[in-house]
């Protein structure tokens, strides 16, 4: 069960030709695709791709209306060889996928269906987690169309030009036998806007047509000297058949104005932020109306020479807003301009920042510096008032990554702002773990532990602060590998189930057992691709329509050959999990020892039981719920708690006692009494400030009468403590 | 060109969990209803995961467009200067739109939760790692065009409701945008999820910031700023009560107030002889203070040790901890703090881990020293205690051995734990007795070193082990150039990381910085911290 249903939004699917969707970028996306009547979808989750995939599942139904099947795959090479559907048949098939991360790990099947080519149209749908609050800048996908040889497609980020991309994406494929890549800024995925529907189109040839007549073409297969030709292929035809068919179809736009001497050309994404920091120049109105001409490239790969050429064509200087690095359309454009004799002058990344995010306040310091060498006259504009608003000088630095563009004057507030890392939820499964880790580590001293991708890598960060290196999403364990030194120090790799069916268990559990690698591999099972939104996997636990789960971990490594193996199901049991751990890193044992940490993720719990127990409460059936709370006369302020769990339930407050200078420990009404706080105070032998109140809703007549009893004595008793106060007050 | 009508830019600044994205989805429903056309989006990716995410708006009168027969172009995320409301669902989230420069004095509505929700950093600190939130206010004050600001979690929470619905009220009041009240009201109604909650925390939010800001509760902890709390007087103090009041009297006016709070503890931790032995020593070092011109100081001496030796004599031991977790007050603050309605049935469950070391220390010094030093006997002990305890005090049993525990008052002059404390403290005097005359600002440090001595078990180990090595140095600090700034560093190196490291530091720095002279820090002092 994903994290966030689309149940509601996914009915708008059906909307027919005319009508004025609303809603969310991906979904405009999902709309689009049956709108050009894709035959089959597929895709892994990751942000912000992974809405896309929860949108499709959940319109499973509108899909199986249409004839269109649809699949979660096992991961973006899955996803990419799935295309290969669309080499022999005119099927058009659509895939979506979290980039550059997925990109590369679809690269191997990218670059054989990009070599062979496709008949049907093949789509494949990446967000760009790139700029703030991104986990992936380090690449761009715009190097793998480059050397694969597929189109790249960067719609202007307003509904209606991303739904007509969607369409025109997969014409373009078939208009050139290539695949078609459309890329989608994080922004764009969740954009909240509207277009005009038409009607959802069953795909002309079914999956089960095809398959009844099998067809094949030798020579889009991709084995030598198939391949050669391929190569010759994409240059003298396919290249040239894209060029056609987007000049011909207008998919890049040009935006006259009337200085016309100059002019900008962007990236497609990054048209709304441009329009908005020319606005703020006094050189654009809010509908894009821009004195300025602008060439928007929507499609960022290939480039159009003659489209370029002429829109240069007696111009004495255009900036290229590139956003990214390296800077693959600037040095293609230089080359454009120089075969073709043209003296415009082409301005960039020299006006602005190589690396990081443009931002609007970045545009606008880029163009400033753009215009005060070529049309000055433009920037005298009264609204021109951000002064201190410079470009980036013209090499790399990492102070471009920061805001240089606020007003000194509340700049040093930030001193006092904290940083606020990501870290395990209130009650997440995982928490203990890393306890548990860390308390080892105590007695057996620090050692090289190897982090993976997923809610586990928040380990990295305060307070655990455990964890090396991450190689990439199931990696852990391969990226211990080197490590294989007889009799050392073991290392301790960490995955997550969601790494570990992605490709874990070959690169990481089968290559240790291979290489009698002696080492401890952790498996972190929550029961779902959690970090990504909750999505299942082959070993989730709960039963899913159209999906067959419940497979263990512990058979399949089994199977690959582990020997030493623990199953622990239940990681909040802080004393078992530091015994296994022990046990793992001693043994005499040789060869990978494998623990399998198992827990249901919080939220997903959470969200399921939350519900029953409000039903259960309002029907007034007796209901017990556990939470933690701390003593704050008997807590001194010292913490140690808090270093050992991070939990965001577990906080402090200003001491209540008017001597002590340090804050309390308290635990807020958030808390979900999942125990950890009571497992940590006895096993690291903390304090006896923590305590678990059960508090019983709908009591029933026993609760009442044996309350009523307690309470009396109880009473009683402190009572005569009083006393002792009393005769004794100050 | 003229740039024309321009769009209305909103940007809340939230917390994973805390209904950022229904605060959005509101506002959009609250504008396409009511004549806008509206966009919103956000960066949620693992921000959703406790981080800070910020959500952008933008909404465009319906009928311009329509005139023109064009969309406007709208932008994905806020511009620096360039936006109207900044909604912040968490006070230092403010200050990260402040010092962002989102917030601007020409156009800004800022509505900020005057609330703290603090980092892992400011938690996880040793000692007070709060950050000082009352420059937000004032920046916000100075930044914004108008500034809505009041504690909404509490709001929330006392409507019984989440933060969004205050968010949207304080919003409303504040009349940034150009819709009624009703219009959101209706927005929420169209929602259709927990209207009525949020209705109503909606409706008391709008009254509030109609009314206007409220201050937050000061979150940073002064040390030194002592405010006496609110009681009832006492009519009839008992005879030994008054008469320790009689000498709290005679002790600098500045000092009284926290040596009367001295004496509560000390009664309310033994008895009123005990609160005199508390009296003996601050009288003691108070005229020392007097003599060497402590009322330049504001006998600044006197109170920090009032302060300080009040924790220190207050120890916590097991009969301590029994003591107060039994008290009526203790039960009605739990029943408080997990917010039990009067109909339930709360139990209590405590988590004590006693091991051999607390159990000798409330034997009687002998037998408890017999215990330690007998390896077999304190590896049989040790055998029954690996294990934490689970104690429900709520039960008969539970609460009646806990109370037993408490009543061992009667006999703690004679624990193990008493005679070790009571020796550590007079050390601690001693040194302040010997420095006062030399040095009053280093005496001063060293009163404030008791900080480090506190938690239970390990964590109190550490701190005491800190403190002796620093008390350990002062011989040799005593001869450096301002020795009270040495003792200052070292204590909040001390405090700084939970191995010792820092503190192992310094202290080495200043070996190395007076490597001559005979006192150097030994190698073997340092290994120990």
């Amino acid at each position: 069960m994903a994290e966030r249903s689309f149940v509601n939004e996914v009915k708008k699917l059906r909307s027919g030709a005319g009508e004025e969707f609303h809603g969310e970028g991906i979904l405009a996306v999902t709309k689009a695709l049956l709108q050009s009547g894709v035959a089959y979808v597929g895709g892994y989750q990751g942000a912000p791709i992974s809405h896309l995939l929860d949108v499709l599942n959940d319109a499973n139904d509108i899909l199986e209306e249409l004839g269109v099947h649809f699949e979660s795959s096992s991961g973006e090479a899955t996803a990419a060889a799935s295309l290969a559907a669309s080499v022999n048949y005119p099927l058009r098939g659509a895939v979506a996928w979290k980039s550059t991360v997925g990109t590369n790990v679809a690269s191997d099947a990218l670059a054989n269906l990009a070599s062979g080519g496709v008949m049907g149209g093949a789509l494949i749908v990446v967000g760009e987690d790139y700029g703030e609050g991104s986990s992936i800048m380090q690449e761009r996908t715009h190097a793998f169309a480059m050397k694969s040889q597929f189109w790249l497609l960067d719609p202007r980020p307003n509904l209606t030009s991303i739904v007509e991309m969607v369409e025109k994406g997969f014409e373009l494929s078939e208009a050139s036998s290539t695949p078609v890549m459309l890329q989608l800024r994080i922004r764009a995925c969740h954009v909240h806007g509207k277009f005009i529907a038409k009607d959802n189109q069953r795909p002309p040839l079914s999956l089960r047509d095809a398959l009844d007549r099998p067809d094949r073409d030798t020579g889009r297969i991709v084995l030598p000297p198939a391949t050669f030709v391929h190569e010759k292929e994409k240059v003298e035809n396919r290249w040239p058949a894209a060029q056609e068919f987007i000049r011909k179809h207008g998919l890049n736009e040009v935006f006259d104005g009337t200085e016309d001497n100059i002019g900008l050309i962007l990236q497609g994404g990054l048209y709304n932020s441009v329009i908005r920091a020319l606005e703020k120049l006094g050189l654009a109105d809010s509908y894009g109306e821009c004195s300025i001409p602008m060439y928007v490239l929507n499609v960022t790969y290939p480039l159009v020479d003659d489209e370029v050429r002429k829109f240069c064509t007696n111009k004495r200087a255009v900036l290229l807003i590139e956003e990214g690095q390296p800077d693959f359309l600037e040095q293609a454009l230089h080359s454009i301009l120089r075969k073709g004799d043209l003296q415009t002058r082409l301005f960039g990344k020299d006006v602005l920042p190589m690396a990081g995010e443009y931002t609007a306040a970045t545009l606008m310091g880029g163009m400033k510096k753009f215009l005060g060498s070529t049309a000055p006259h433009l920037l005298s504009q009264p609204e021109d008032r951000l002064e201190g608003v410079e470009a980036q000088p013209l090499t790399f630095k990492p102070e471009a990554w920061e805001d240089s563009s606020s007003p000194a004057k509340f700049e040093a507030l930030s001193e006092v702002v904290p940083a606020r890392p990501p870290g395990f939820c209130t009650g997440c499964p995982e928490r203990p773990i890393f306890t548990a880790m860390k308390l080892v580590e105590k007695d057996l001293g620090p050692r090289h532990v190897s982090a993976d991708i997923g809610c586990h890598l928040f380990s990295i960060l305060p307070p655990f602060n455990i964890g090396h290196t991450t190689m990439g999403y199931g990696l852990g364990g391969a990226g211990a590998t080197a490590f294989n030194v007889p009799d050392a120090r073991r290392t301790i790799s960490v995955m997550g189930d969601g790494g570990f069916w992605h490709n874990g268990l070959t690169t990481g559990v089968t290559n240790a057992i291979f290489n009698e690698y002696d080492s401890v591999l952790l498996i972190i099972d929550n029961g779902y691709s959690a970090a990504t939104g909750g999505q299942d996997i082959p070993s989730s636990h709960a039963s899913v329509p159209h999906r067959n789960t419940g497979h263990s971990i512990e058979e399949a490594v089994r199977g690959v050959g582990a020997k030493w193996v623990r199953t622990l199901t239940n990681t909040y049991d802080l004393a078992g999990m530091q015994k296994t751990l022990r046990e793992a890193l001693t043994t005499e044992e040789k060869g990978p020892k494998i623990i399998i940490a198992q827990s249901e993720c919080m939220l997903n719990l959470e969200r399921r039981e939350k519900p029953k127990r409000r039903e259960r409460l309002k029907k007034g059936t007796r209901v017990v719920q556990n939470r933690f709370g701390v003593d704050s006369d008997t807590c001194t302020g010292d913490k140690a708690c808090i270093r050992l769990s991070g939990c965001p339930s577990l906080s402090v407050k200003p001491n209540p006692d008017p001597l002590r200078p340090d804050p309390v420990t308290y635990v807020k009404n958030s808390c979900v009494g999942c125990g950890l706080c009571g497992e940590v105070a006895h096993a690291a032998v903390l304090c006896p400030s923590f305590y678990r109140a059960q508090i019983v809703s709908n009591p029933n007549w026993k609760d009442q009468f044996v309350a009523r009893w307690r309470g009396k004595f109880i009473g009683a008793l402190q009572r005569l403590s009083e006393r002792r106060l009393a005769k004794y007050a100050v | 060109m003229s740039t024309g009508t321009r769009p209305i830019t909103v940007a809340i600044l939230a917390m994973g969990g805390q209904g950022g994205g229904v605060l959005s989805d509101w506002i959009v429903d609250l504008a396409e209803h009511n004549g806008y056309l509206a966009q919103a989006t956000s960066v949620p990716g693992v921000a959703q995961r406790t981080g800070a995410t910020i959500y952008y708006l933008e909404m465009f009168p319906e009928a311009d467009a329509k005139q023109r027969g064009r969309d406007p172009v709208l932008a994905l995320m806020p511009m620096e200067g360039d936006v109207d409301v900044v909604i912040a669902a968490e006070l230092m989230e403010a200050g990260r739109a402040i010092s962002r420069g989102m917030v601007t004095s020409d156009r800004t509505s800022l509505i900020a939760s005057t609330h703290r929700d603090y980092a892992i950093g400011e938690k996880m600190a040793l000692g007070d790692g709060l950050l000082d939130h009352t420059r937000v206010i004032e920046a916000g004050e100075e930044a914004a065009r108008h500034f809505v600001y009041f504690d909404m979690a509490a709001l929330a929470e006392s409507e019984g409701s989440v933060i969004s619905s205050v968010l949207f009220g304080a919003l409303a009041g504040a009349k940034a945008l150009p819709f009624p009240r009703k219009a959101y009201e209706d927005a929420i109604r169209r929602s259709g999820i927990g209207v009525e909650a949020s209705l109503k925390a909606f409706s008391a939010s709008y009254d509030k910031a109609c009314k206007g800001s409220e201050q937050p509760v000061s979150g940073k902890g002064e040390v030194g700023h002592y405010v006496p709390p609110q009681g009832n007087a006492v009519q009839k103090h008992h005879p030994a009560v008054a008469a320790l009041l009689d000498r709290v009297r005679r002790l600098p006016s500045s000092v009284q107030d926290l040596a009367v709070e001295g004496v509560r503890r000390q009664i309310d931790y033994q008895d009123p002889e005990y609160a005199g032995l508390y009296l003996d020593r601050l009288e003691s070092v108070s005229q020392l203070d007097r003599r060497y011109g402590g009322e330049a100081h504001g006998y600044e001496l006197s109170r920090e040790t009032a302060r300080y030796l009040a924790l220190w004599m207050a120890y916590e031991d097991t009969i301590r901890v029994a003591d107060l977790k039994t008290r009526s007050t203790r039960f009605q603050r739990f029943r408080n703090e997990v917010q039990a309605k009067d109909d339930q049935v709360v139990h209590v469950t405590e988590f004590m881990h006693p091991r051999v070391e607390e159990i000798c220390d409330t034997l009687p010094a002998v037998l408890g020293q017999w215990i330690l030093d007998t390896g077999w006997v304190r590896g049989l002990i040790g055998r029954f205690t690996t294990k934490g305890r689970l104690m429900r005090t709520s039960t008969a049993l539970g609460f009646s051995i806990l109370f037993v525990t408490a009543r061992l008052r009667r006999w703690r002059r004679g624990t193990l734990r008493y005679r070790a404390e009571q020796a550590r403290i007079d050390e601690w005097l001693a040194h302040v007795h010997d420095l006062v005359p030399v040095d009053y600002s280093l005496a001063l440090e060293v009163v404030r070193c008791q900080r480090l001595v506190k938690g239970y078990g390990d964590t109190f180990e550490r701190g005491l082990r800190s403190l002796q090595l620093i008390l350990a140095e002062l011989k040799q600090i005593k001869h450096c150039e301002q020795p009270a700034a040495i003792v200052d560093r070292l204590r909040e190196a001390a405090l700084a990381d939970e191995g010792g490291d820092n503190l192992r530091r310094e202290l080495a720095k200043l070996k190395k910085d007076s490597s001559a002279g005979p006192a150097a820090i030994s190698p073997e002092g340092l290994a120990h911290v």
